[in-house]
């Protein structure tokens, strides 16, 4: 499984009766955005810091750029830039200082900090604000900053937990653009390291080596939809295990026909109507609209009986549709089995 | 339909800065009402204002038929407020916290905490640690404690943060429970799968407050655009291309393909300057507008 950057199978880890990841395998190949979807405590956040191996797990294998996780750690810590839920920076120190600190940290030497910084800091959009203290950033700015920092060793795997929690939605999109653009980039690695390189410094202190193209993957946790549904592919995780992983769409495609939008009024009668229906397996309220999830092949038949039931109940329908899924219906859908 | 809140021409200054500009909007008992914005856009100043923390500059604002300037004892002891950095001790057990948050509005009929603990599903789990439990139920104990002195008037700030699709939909469904029981609520949010459960929705910038009507109607008004989803490769290519093109009004990376907001351009016409300029067109499929697209475009 050449193509894969990150292979780990039957993963497990417990921490005391709590079986925080209960045999999860994550493939996920170059170039993509991999979503692990799912709420708190649901294995998220443990699965990525077997990842980084920040935790070693009690069974089950990982390999990251071919590095094995367990006995080639440095070479892997090497490979992965890491946004932590609660990412630390100094406030105290400028937006520059802030990386040069997290470059030296990882032994990135005088001569490639600088340049690799702002050239990183002009991707975020965070160049102009280089002398700034950390600490008078906004929000949405402190973000890129700590994206900035887990990218200036050009990592080949960007693990990302949770990172816009509690960011608004303007700042939101500003950052998945950000990541997005990141992995379709390609860039060139330096096939004896392992390591993407800066083609300029290469030509000038070593001689040329042969390079291979090669993209950013990037694992993102999130309990967001909106967000899931930006990834390439998506893992719901529950309980420590993942239940359904798939593209955003096929994942959708799994209830297709089966979402209807029901609208009308007063809108608690239509609830009870649809709740009452045997082939109606479960019932939404969305605002001024219920979406309302039919039994496997039971969808015409429900949009056949409802009117006549919500009109003897003292219903007024205005709309009876079938809806495309959204990828929320199926994760309520998967969670309940 | 009774009003609960009303707010007229509400504003506040803090020095030069303007945080809410002259507002007005109405809520009527029953309705759940979302407010969107971004950071500093002027959501929490309101809210601060409507439950009589913090004076307004200029205009004025009734909740419950108090005014909020002069009468915010009033307005505080019937309103429920849950924060999402609301301090739940995490030593003690669920009865033990809404005994206590109880104590604090004067509440301390035993029936009234065992209803309190029934209504947001924790009943069973009274000597449960709250340390010990899942943001989810951590999330209902906290609703509980905004509920435990029947307030007429919900505010919610941010109130599934970090929860899962399966424990958000439980929380709305108890939500909408108390507003057929005529409770009414305020939501600020900054997630739309969460705005999408909302009667209706405003949306806040610079203190302003741009719309606010139902999210099929903001959809409809706000975006008068067709969607459209470009899969096309390279798709970064692909974005320089389109976004120079007159006539289109966004384009975002989504993923692995483009999302598309044009009023003019249709799909022929993109698919062969895509083509045109040496980029494979896979597919372009029209697309739904979402409450994001909504405050995408009123945002900027």
């Amino acid at each position: 499984m050449t193509d894969y950057l990150v292979n780990a199978t039957n993963l497990k880890k417990t921490f005391g009766a709590t079986h925080a990841v209960d045999d999860i395998s994550l493939h996920v190949r170059e170039g993509e955005i991999y979503g692990l979807v799912g709420s708190d405590g649901a294995g998220k956040t443990t699965t990525m810091r077997l990842l980084v191996g920040a935790l070693l797990p009690d069974a089950g294998e990982i390999t990251v750029c071919g590095y094995d996780v367990r006995r080639q750690i440095e070479q892997v810590r090497s490979q992965v830039g890491y946004l932590s839920q609660r990412f630390s920076m100094y406030e105290d120190l400028t937006v520059l200082e802030n990386i040069r600190f997290f470059a030296e940290v990882r032994g990135l030497s005088q001569t490639e900090w600088l340049p690799r910084s702002m050239e990183i800091l002009e991707f975020v959009g965070l160049a102009n604000f280089k002398d700034r203290h950390a600490g008078q950033l906004s929000g949405g700015m402190k973000q890129k900053l700590g994206l900035a920092s887990a990218l200036v060793t050009r990592p080949r795997l960007l693990l990302l937990d949770e990172p816009t929690t509690g960011v608004d939605p303007v700042t939101r999109q500003d950052f998945w653009q950000l990541v997005i653009k990141l992995v379709s980039q390609h860039e060139k690695v330096d096939t004896e390291t392992g390591r993407q390189v800066d083609i300029s410094t290469t030509q000038t202190r070593h001689a040329p080596r042969a390079t291979q193209q090669s993209k950013v993957s990037v694992i993102i946790s999130t309990p967001y939809m909106d967000e899931a549904s930006r990834c390439h592919r998506v893992g719901f995780v529950k309980t420590g295990k993942i239940i359904a992983e798939d593209t955003p769409s096929n994942l959708r495609a799994r209830l297709n026909g089966r979402v209807l939008e029901l609208r009308g009024d007063p809108i608690n009668v239509l609830r009870h109507v649809a709740h009452q229906d045997e082939d109606v397996e479960d019932v939404a309220a969305f605002g001024d609209k219920l979406h309302v999830r039919a039994r496997e092949g039971k969808s015409e038949l429900i949009l056949s009986r409802l009117p006549d039931e919500i009109k003897s109940a003292g219903g007024n329908l205005i709309d009876l549709r079938v809806i495309p899924p959204a990828l929320e219906d199926v994760f309520i859908a998967l969670s309940e089995r | 339909m009774e009003t609960v809140i009303k707010v007229e021409n509400l504003t506040r200054r803090f020095g030069e800065f303007t945080a809410v500009d002259h507002i007005n909007f109405e809520v009527h008992a029953g309705e759940v009402v979302g407010y969107l914005g971004p950071n500093g856009s002027g959501k929490t100043t309101t809210i601060r204002m409507l439950l009589g923390l913090l004076k307004p500059s200029d205009g004025g604002a009734t909740v419950l038929g108090y005014d909020v300037a002069t009468q915010s004892e009033d307005v505080r002891a019937r309103v429920g407020y849950m924060s999402q950095k609301f301090a739940i001790y995490d030593d003690l057990t669920t009865l033990e916290n809404l005994t206590f948050y109880g104590g604090v509005y004067g509440i301390t009929d035993k029936a009234r905490i065992q209803h309190t603990l029934e209504l947001v599903g924790l009943k069973g789990h009274e000597s449960t640690l709250t340390k010990d439990m899942s943001t989810g139920w951590r999330q209902r104990l906290s609703l509980g404690i905004a509920l435990v002195h029947e307030p007429k008037l919900l505010f919610l700030d941010e109130p599934t943060s970090g929860v899962d699709p399966t424990a958000r939909r439980a929380f709305w469904d108890l939500i909408y429970e108390l507003a057929e029981g005529g409770v009414t609520i305020l939501v600020t949010t900054h997630y739309m799968d969460e705005a999408e459960y909302c009667e209706r929705v405003g949306v806040m910038r610079d203190g302003k407050l741009l719309a606010m009507d139902t999210p099929t109607a903001l959809k409809k008004s706000i975006i008068t655009g067709d969607v459209w989803e470009v899969y096309a490769n390279p798709l970064e290519r692909g974005l320089e291309i389109l976004s120079a093109l007159e006539g289109v009004e966004r384009v975002g990376l989504a993923g692995d393909y483009l999302r598309v907001i044009s009023q003019r351009v249709g799909k022929e016409a993109m698919q062969s300057l895509l083509e045109g300029s040496g980029i494979r067109v896979e597919k372009i499929e029209k697309g739904e507008p979402t409450l994001e697209d909504v405050f995408l475009s009123l945002a900027r």
